[in-house]
């Protein structure tokens, strides 16, 4: 009897195990999730014509530093922006209010962060306050797009000054 | 020449349909063996819970490996951001189901199969049937259910402390952004990924126990032929796996 109760125990711990792990893949590794851990932090808003690929758990950094993450991304039917909502660990709670967020890329083809620039004001940002000043990602279709379309404007102007460059190469 | 090939292309022929038979004949017997719990959870206890160590290492080691050559590799093009989101999909779709089964099957199936085939060897199985107690029944099918439910468990695990693995060295030795490194998982693991590894480990767990309580019940009663039915039920464990991998895999693109 003995016996057998320690080989139940010992069975029904590997399938708890085994079901803690089927719960962790399909909850924290899909984005189905629940998160755990929520250390003290406060909200912030900022609204951007244009996010790229920013997704929510994008990290948010001042000169360089991570303060926080972006927890939510919605879109503003009045102004058609997308609207961000950035959880700042609130230790960080000395933000000028004419603070700047720019959207930047880590790396050539990495994701996306939001960078914060400290302005010069007095008073400070507060939880749900929104974030004025603020540029979006850069995105690499449209600046190619604008070079190419530099490029045709040029090669026009001056066809018999792009001749020689093109037998030089 | 010839007619060898042909007598051995015979005998795989009838080896799978001797195995298929087999199944019917164990899956029958499922309603009823599940009436007898505690010799289910014995077999659980020894396919699943003795099998834990060897899993978890393994899967500790591959999820490292993964971790290492994604980065080196996802560091040339600047996105080793992108380390969790490519670690995690190729644990949770395909390492952790298919290595799972391959030890799996080395671990469990060779137990199963050399414990049956020495019942088989010492007569036991006969005298169960002397006795009228159907051996299938009493001794197969505890085994068969047992591997059948510990198998996804364990891939679970698996793929669980592989990914681990692998965040332990992209985020802490590689330094990856922890946030990214998991927010570019959430993004791009799906809930059918997640799936596709559960059907694939329950596929491989059947398929596994099958064979190895096949080559054990049938296996000749000799010292050789029950060592012979181990090997085998390892190499044939290890073809189906991996042949059940590429139908699974094909049907969920």
């Amino acid at each position: 009897m003995n016996n057998s109760r320690a080989l139940s125990f010992g069975t029904g711990l590997f399938m708890l195990l085994g079901f803690a792990a089927l719960l962790f893949l399909t909850t924290q590794t899909t984005s189905h999730g629940i998160s755990l851990m929520r250390k003290p932090h406060y909200d912030l808003l900022a609204k951007f014509d244009n996010i790229g690929d920013l997704k929510v758990g994008s990290p948010v950094s001042i000169a360089g530093v991570e303060i926080g993450r972006v927890t939510k991304i919605g879109f503003d039917t009045h102004d058609y922006k997308a609207v961000v909502t950035l959880s700042i660990d609130a230790k960080y709670n000395q933000l000028p209010t004419d603070s700047d967020a720019s959207i930047y890329t880590q790396g050539l083809l990495g994701g996306k962060f939001i960078g914060l620039t400290a302005g010069g004001a007095e008073t400070y940002l507060k939880d749900h306050d929104q974030i004025d000043f603020t540029q979006s990602a850069f995105v690499l279709e449209n600046l190619i797009g604008q070079f190419l379309a530099n490029m045709g404007k040029s090669s026009g102007d001056k066809p018999d000054a792009a001749a020689p460059a093109e037998k030089t190469k | 020449m010839l007619r060898e090939l042909r007598e051995s292309l015979v005998d795989s022929i009838v080896s799978v349909g001797a195995i298929g038979r087999f199944l019917v004949r164990v899956a029958v017997q499922v309603p009823r063996a599940a009436l007898r719990l505690d010799l289910v959870i014995a077999q659980i206890y020894n396919a699943g819970a003795r099998s834990l160590v060897i899993i978890m290492l393994s899967g500790l080691f591959v999820g490292m490996v993964v971790g290492l050559q994604g980065f080196q590799l996802l560091q040339r093009f600047g996105s080793e951001d992108a380390l969790g989101a490519a670690a995690a999909i190729g644990l949770v779709k395909e390492l952790g189901p298919v290595i799972t089964a391959l030890l799996f099957a080395g671990r469990a199936g060779t137990a199963l199969a050399s414990e049956l085939g020495l019942m088989r060897a010492t007569d036991q199985l006969s005298a169960m049937e002397i006795m009228a107690v159907d051996p299938v029944r009493r001794v197969v099918v505890p085994r068969f259910l047992g591997g059948v439910i510990a198998m996804p468990l364990l891939a679970a695990i698996f793929s669980v402390i592989g990914i681990y693995g692998a965040q332990v060295i992209g985020v802490q030795i590689m330094g990856v952004d922890a946030g990214s490194f998991w927010s570019q998982m959430r993004a791009s693991v799906g809930l059918g990924d997640v799936t596709e590894g559960i059907v694939k480990s329950c596929a491989f767990g059947v398929a596994c126990s099958l064979v190895a309580v096949y080559e054990g019940y049938n296996a000749v009663p000799t010292a050789e032929g029950v060592g012979r039915a181990t090997t085998r039920t390892v190499v044939t464990s290890a073809v189906f796996t991996l042949f059940l991998d590429y139908l699974i895999t094909a049907s969920f693109l």
